[in-house]
């Protein structure tokens, strides 16, 4: 296999664990255009009982979460693990979200990466805080520390018959000195008692009586409530306004503005109406008479970026791979399949809009934020005040979803110069039109595919052209020349067996902010490559299911192209293994009744194997997606009940996309509001959901985002099977199928 | 402009503008953020409370049109989470993010009201103004379903 140099400059990626979290972490850094060193240098050793483990003589444990909750499910993962090593009991733990401290912990939560970054760091601390703890009774009972047992939240002697709780011996054994965290005894496997059981999720409670805190509750003595007027053209600004009028309604405060922050923080600056509540900053807001200066993007639109990808799309690309040589072997095929797919810009939007507050005082600064990456709001804070990191506090708040959109720091951003400038604790709220409108899109993109099937069904060749209006473009340093390092995903390392692979790449110019939605490029590449295979199988006349094992063929290897010096390769045993599970539970081959259809995909992304059979039906003009049945290989299943949640969850994220979601762009500006225009699946449309999941004792891997690539590939193959109809611009329309 | 209304079974007076929606006087006078904002628009059903028994979108209902009625937050389901209803949510482990959940169990709540043992088809039709962008809708359903069991086992 021949490798072009575009990657070898992805030194970005360097952070193994997971691809998505590199990405993450990587763009991050690179957005601030300044490392920093607390993150970068392999973290100091901490004893477990200063970071991790809190124990109090009345013998309460409480488990410290150093990742965002968001609803994937992390403060009950997370704990589970360090109370597996620990050896406590599950129902003695409570949970406790991390101070913000990047020098302790790695807070950015991303990239489907918290079980996986953290299984091994997590045992190691767990254990550690136990060797400590046996030590310590050993050295009480003075007796040989090879005769004592943890268990059970504390250390017992068995021939002396003598227990002692954790809470009994946490003073003495926080004082020990740390064991060599490389070498500390681990459990085996054989042992675990949590990991591996479902569990259920450890904040339910307070999420079904509305206790649960999220940033958008918080609330500080004298704070104020503030909405932003923002140019609702990308890149545009305030040309003047008046304010007398929003002035006069009863709450509000005052009227100020913030500048635009370019490159990291990205925001469009605006008009700040400060008020006594939420309610009159919106109707301030609304009283305010401005004038915009639009600036330069007025002439960008939906239908423009379309030219842009078919101009594109009528030259070659640059190269990203080349094994073989795909254009002879396409020239000489006997059959030759092309497709060409379509994506629009989607938005997150996270139930719980975008807000953050914040207090600045001259001596230091508290915030609480909804954020996967409190580290970087503690950075931006600290930026704004002119605080050393240290003073200021952030607590990470309870999200209303996440999905990738509150990795960002936009909206920590504009409430810090908020802060500072009032000097007052502040909110700012954005409404559900801000923050459909100001989003950082999954970007448009434009896939022409070619294959070349042989006379017994062989893959000739493979070709993979995209343009589209990348991501890394516009975090990178030098992210115009790297395009497309955003963009491909595993869809430049398929399992599928070719001799002639090419992949190209141009990129297509946009104002339109881009970044990390839900499985970010895998949801796209996902379903173009998985949509063309069952293409190349109609045109082997082989069935769809059987056709990809043909294809993957012999168990191997396969390398991460993406990063293949630290990633982890691709296992055909684990991809056909998926597959397998799928389309027995779903029943691949058969009978279903009449107007009812299969389809299948299969996806490698995050490290995860998954497949899913669809099956689907027509009800009027809609598509009715009526069962999902999916098997997913996430190594290790540290909480099988949580790993099932989370491919519910991501099967209605992917649905939504590719029955409803479309961002589309006019004037340089989004055309969508709300949810009247920006539709997702309701109860009613919810698909009966089976989730298989494999008992791997493989390393953990991500399930957050790796449910969503297949299903819409999995529907739209059913719905091929079921009108002859092939879906290649998303979202569906009625008329693709009629 | 004061108004005075029934809040989770306590007489309660606010002082406001007439025109500030239910959810914002919840939010942001009374300091009980259980019940949720999500569009604005009664698109989402975020902020599904019960007035006088109805389930009602806060967000669109001015406070002056509530005066002397009987409003239940999600807060004055149960004082612990005892509520058949919260209780099946927490038994079918529903929630992820789970700031939906206080509007959808509102919806749920109005729903068992009227119709005890509802079926699937009269749960999708009164769940259909709740958006869960974590799609937890498979387990809500198990959830409503259990409730009514939870419901009727209490009788």
């Amino acid at each position: 296999m021949s490798q072009s140099g575009t990657f070898d400059r992805r030194d970005f990626l360097k952070t193994g664990a997971a691809a998505g979290v590199g990405l993450l972490i990587g763009f991050h850094l690179d957005a601030r255009s300044a490392t920093d060193p607390a993150e970068e240098q392999e973290k100091k050793p901490v004893n477990p009982f200063d970071a991790w483990v809190r124990i109090t003589p009345d013998n309460r444990v409480t488990l410290i979460l150093g990742k965002s909750e968001m609803g994937q499910g992390a403060m009950t993962a997370l704990p589970m693990i360090l109370a597996e090593e620990l050896c406590v009991d599950w129902k003695q733990v409570n949970v406790e979200q991390a101070p913000t401290n990047p020098k302790v912990y790695d807070h950015g939560t991303g990239g489907s990466g918290s079980v996986a970054g953290s299984w091994l760091p997590l045992r190691r601390a767990g254990a550690a805080a136990r060797e400590m703890l046996t030590t310590a009774a050993a050295e009480r009972w003075s007796v040989n520390r090879d005769t004592c047992v943890a268990k059970d939240g504390g250390v017992l002697h068995g021939a002396r018959k003598s227990f002692l709780t954790y809470g009994e011996l946490v003073g003495d054994a926080a004082k020990l000195p740390l064991p060599d965290l490389k070498t500390v005894p681990l459990k085996n496997s054989s042992e675990f008692t949590i990991v591996g059981r479902d569990v259920p999720r450890i904040d339910t409670r307070e999420k079904a009586t509305g206790a649960a805190k999220f940033g958008i509750d918080a609330r500080v003595p004298g704070m104020l409530y503030a909405v932003v007027a923002r140019c609702p053209v990308f890149g545009g600004k305030v040309k003047s306004f008046d304010a007398t009028k929003a002035k006069s309604i009863s709450g509000v405060r005052d009227v100020i503005t913030i500048d635009a922050v370019a490159k990291g923080a990205f925001t469009a600056g605006g008009i700040v109406v400060l008020a006594d509540n939420s309610w009159a900053a919106m109707e301030g807001r609304r009283a305010l008479k401005i004038v915009w200066d639009e600036g330069p993007n007025t002439s960008e639109s939906s239908e423009t970026l379309r030219k842009q990808f078919l101009g594109n799309a009528a030259k070659p690309g640059k190269t990203v791979r080349n094994d073989g040589d795909a254009d002879a072997a396409l020239a000489q095929a006997q059959k030759k399949v092309e497709a060409v797919y379509e994506f629009p810009f989607a938005a997150h939007a996270t139930m719980e809009p975008m807000n953050c507050t914040v207090q600045i005082r001259p001596d230091g600064a508290e915030a609480w934020v909804p954020t996967q990456a409190p580290q970087w709001a503690q950075d931006i804070i600290a930026g704004v005040s002119g605080l050393p990191r240290e003073s200021v506090v952030v607590h990470t708040m309870l999200m209303g979803g996440g999905f990738g959109r509150r990795y960002q720091a936009d909206f920590v951003m504009e409430a810090a110069q908020v802060a500072k400038a009032t000097g007052q604790p502040v909110m700012v709220l954005w409404t559900r039109e801000d923050d459909m409108q100001h989003d950082f899109y999954r970007p448009a993109s434009y896939h022409k595919l070619q294959g070349a099937v042989e006379p017994d069904g062989q893959l000739a060749a493979w070709k993979h052209f995209q343009t589209s209006t990348s991501i890394a473009a516009m975090w990178e340093d030098k992210g115009e020349e790297n395009a497309e390092n955003s963009e491909f995903g595993t869809a430049v390392f398929i399992p599928y067996q070719t001799a002639n692979f090419r992949v190209e790449y141009t990129l297509a110019k946009s104002s339109v902010p881009r970044a990390w939605w839900r499985s970010v490029e895998h949801s796209t590449s996902g379903f173009v490559v998985e949509c063309f295979v069952d293409e190349l199988a109609t045109a082997a006349g082989l069935d769809p299911y059987e056709y990809r094992l043909r294809l993957i063929g012999n168990d191997r290897e396969i390398p991460d192209f993406v990063n293949p010096k630290e990633g982890k390769p691709l296992s055909t045993v684990r991809q056909k293994g998926v597959l397998k599970l799928a389309a027995e539970k779903g029943g691949w081959g058969s009978p279903l009744p009449k107007g009812v259809a299969r389809g299948i995909a299969g996806y490698y992304s995050f490290q995860t194997y998954t497949a899913c059979v669809a099956e689907v039906s027509i009800k009027g003009k809609a598509v009715k997606v009526d069962r999902l049945v999916y098997a997913v290989d996430c190594g290790r299943p540290v909480n099988p009940n949580g790993v099932r949640a989370q491919v519910e969850s991501a099967a209605i994220y992917g649905l939504s996309a590719i029955l409803h979601d479309a961002i589309t762009i006019q004037g340089g500006r989004v055309e969508q509001a709300n949810f009247n225009d920006y539709d997702m699946p309701r109860l009613a449309e919810t698909p009966k959901t089976e989730v298989y999941v494999v008992r791997s004792t493989e390393e953990p891997s991500g399930i957050g985002e790796p449910g969503l690539p297949v299903v819409g590939a999995a529907v739209c193959n059913a719905l091929y099977a079921l009108t002859g109809k092939r879906v290649r611009r998303l979202p569906i329309r009625p008329e693709d199928l009629a | 402009m004061a108004v005075t209304f029934m809040l989770n079974g306590k007489s309660t007076t606010v002082e406001v503008d007439p025109q500030m929606p239910l959810l914002w006087v919840l939010r942001d006078t009374l300091n009980m953020t259980g019940t949720k904002f999500g569009c604005g628009m009664a698109l989402c059903g975020a902020c599904t409370v019960h007035i006088n028994g109805e389930a009602t979108r806060s967000c669109i209902t001015a406070i002056s049109s509530v005066a002397g009625k009987k409003i239940t937050t999600i807060e004055g389901l149960s004082a612990d989470g005892s509520h058949p209803v919260q209780k099946a949510w927490i038994e079918e482990d529903v929630p992820q993010c789970g700031y939906c959940q206080s509007g959808q169990i509102m919806s749920a709540v109005s729903l068992l009201a009227k119709k005890p043992n509802p079926t699937d088809a009269d749960i999708d039709e009164a769940m259909s103004g709740n958006i869960c962008r974590c799609g937890t809708y498979q387990r809500i359903r198990k959830a409503i379903h259990r409730a009514a069991s939870l419901q009727a086992a209490a009788k």
